[in-house]
């Protein structure tokens, strides 16, 4: 028995280097074809509809709520918002010279200069900030509208988000892997273990929606929210339900999160701002 | 009802026999019915076993599929004590399950895993 579990060590310290190798690129590869192998009926490019891809009933409703999408207002109130100028008279425009082409499919970025995983909301609050006005709150309100509209304008994009051969780059990416994969809180839950393992499955009457194209819509308007959220509020909830502490939005892990969980759907078209239930 | 109470009294008087011939009886371990009511309500709250948001179970609505439905559990658990165990923390049987562990992170506690127990026993 011994000898067994010191064999199983010698291997798992063997096999740990080639599996840290695994490139992001075979991360994804594999990570597309489980859910295609998992949701033969499912076409590709529905996984940016999220759980209603899964469930025809509710997609019924969702579909008749994006005729009068909830999160329009967010769009208009972002756009006012996005071109009011600030104090020093310089704007967003200044700091998103590329807006009307639609930007969003290139967030979260690794930024080589800081070191860091830039995501959209931070990007927006860091041009505030570089003008000499204050960072709007993180997980609702302005900030979200502002994300919203810039959102819109990239609607129909496909998500492209790079991890460079950069040793920091890869180290963020490999944090959000190992957040999606690792068990939590005191309900003991990863996130895979319900939007990997049981993707599809029923958790009491709700269908538990696919990793593979859950970034693709943010921010959403969510009706239990009755209001508009960013991906980073939606972490926390999720964190909170397997009764974990939250970290921080815009937080070194949350970020991570994103850029790994984001690049898991590159390919996909982005389709938000969206609704959700 | 009925039956249970002329149960419960022949239990007493089995107890008092045995009593009289001075064993100690051993009535806090029958499946009384207070106790698989209690069960059921820790197995059915939201907050201490919630065990409908994954499995099928009698007397449940809307109840989840992650895990397989609770029925047969004497022809599967024969062995009370091996269903107790799974509940009070699956990990040993799958160190990957999805099932919390009740027990060693205190979402259940041990009287709790008991009384759950006796009523997924009897499904």
């Amino acid at each position: 028995m011994k000898k067994i579990a010191t064999a199983l060590s010698v291997m798992l310290i063997a096999a740990t280097p080639i599996a840290a190798q695994a490139t992001p690129d075979d991360d994804l590869k594999a990570f597309r074809s489980y859910f295609t192998e998992k949701f033969p009926e499912v076409p590709m490019n529905d996984f940016k509809n999220g759980v209603y891809a899964l469930d025809a009933s509710a997609r019924e409703q969702w579909e008749a709520f994006e005729e009068f999408p909830s999160y329009e207002i967010a769009v208009d109130d972002g756009e006012g918002k996005f071109h009011k100028k600030f104090a020093n008279g310089k704007g967003y425009a200044d700091c998103f010279p590329n807006y009307k082409k639609g930007i969003k499919q290139n967030y979260p970025y690794f930024d080589s200069d800081s070191g860091k995983v830039v995501t959209m909301e931070g990007a927006i609050n860091k041009c505030r900030t570089d003008n000499g006005e204050k960072a709007l709150k993180w997980k609702k309100g302005a900030l979200t509208e502002v994300s919203a509209y810039l959102t819109s304008l990239s609607r129909g994009h496909i998500v492209n988000v790079k991890v460079p051969n950069d040793a920091k780059a890869i180290a963020a990416y490999n944090q959000g892997k190992k957040h999606f994969f690792a068990k939590r809180g005191q309900l003991n839950m990863a996130c895979a273990d319900c939007h990997y393992y049981y993707a599809g499955s029923k958790i009491r009457a709700d269908i538990l929606s696919p990793a593979l194209g859950q970034t693709t819509g943010f921010p959403v308007y969510r009706n239990k929210w009755a209001g508009m959220g960013t991906l980073h509020r939606r972490y926390a909830g999720c964190n909170k339900q397997v009764r974990s502490k939250p970290f921080k939005a815009q937080s070194d892990e949350y970020r991570a999160l994103e850029y790994y969980h984001t690049y898991m759907s590159n390919g996909l078209e982005l389709n938000g701002p969206s609704q959700r239930k | 009802m009925r039956l249970t109470a002329h149960k419960l009294t022949t239990t007493a008087s089995i107890a008092a026999l045995v009593g009289c011939l001075g064993f100690a009886p051993t009535i806090a371990s029958a499946d009384t019915a207070a106790d698989l009511k209690k069960g059921k309500e820790v197995a059915f709250d939201r907050k201490k076993g919630n065990c409908l948001a994954c499995h099928q179970i009698a007397g449940g609505e809307l109840a989840g599929n992650i895990g397989p439905p609770l029925i047969a559990m004497k022809a599967r658990f024969p062995d009370y004590d091996k269903l107790r165990a799974q509940i009070y923390d699956a990990r040993p049987n799958n160190p990957n399950t999805i099932m919390i562990p009740y027990g060693p992170h205190s979402v259940m506690s041990g009287k709790e895993i008991d009384l759950v127990t006796k009523f997924i026993h009897t499904l």
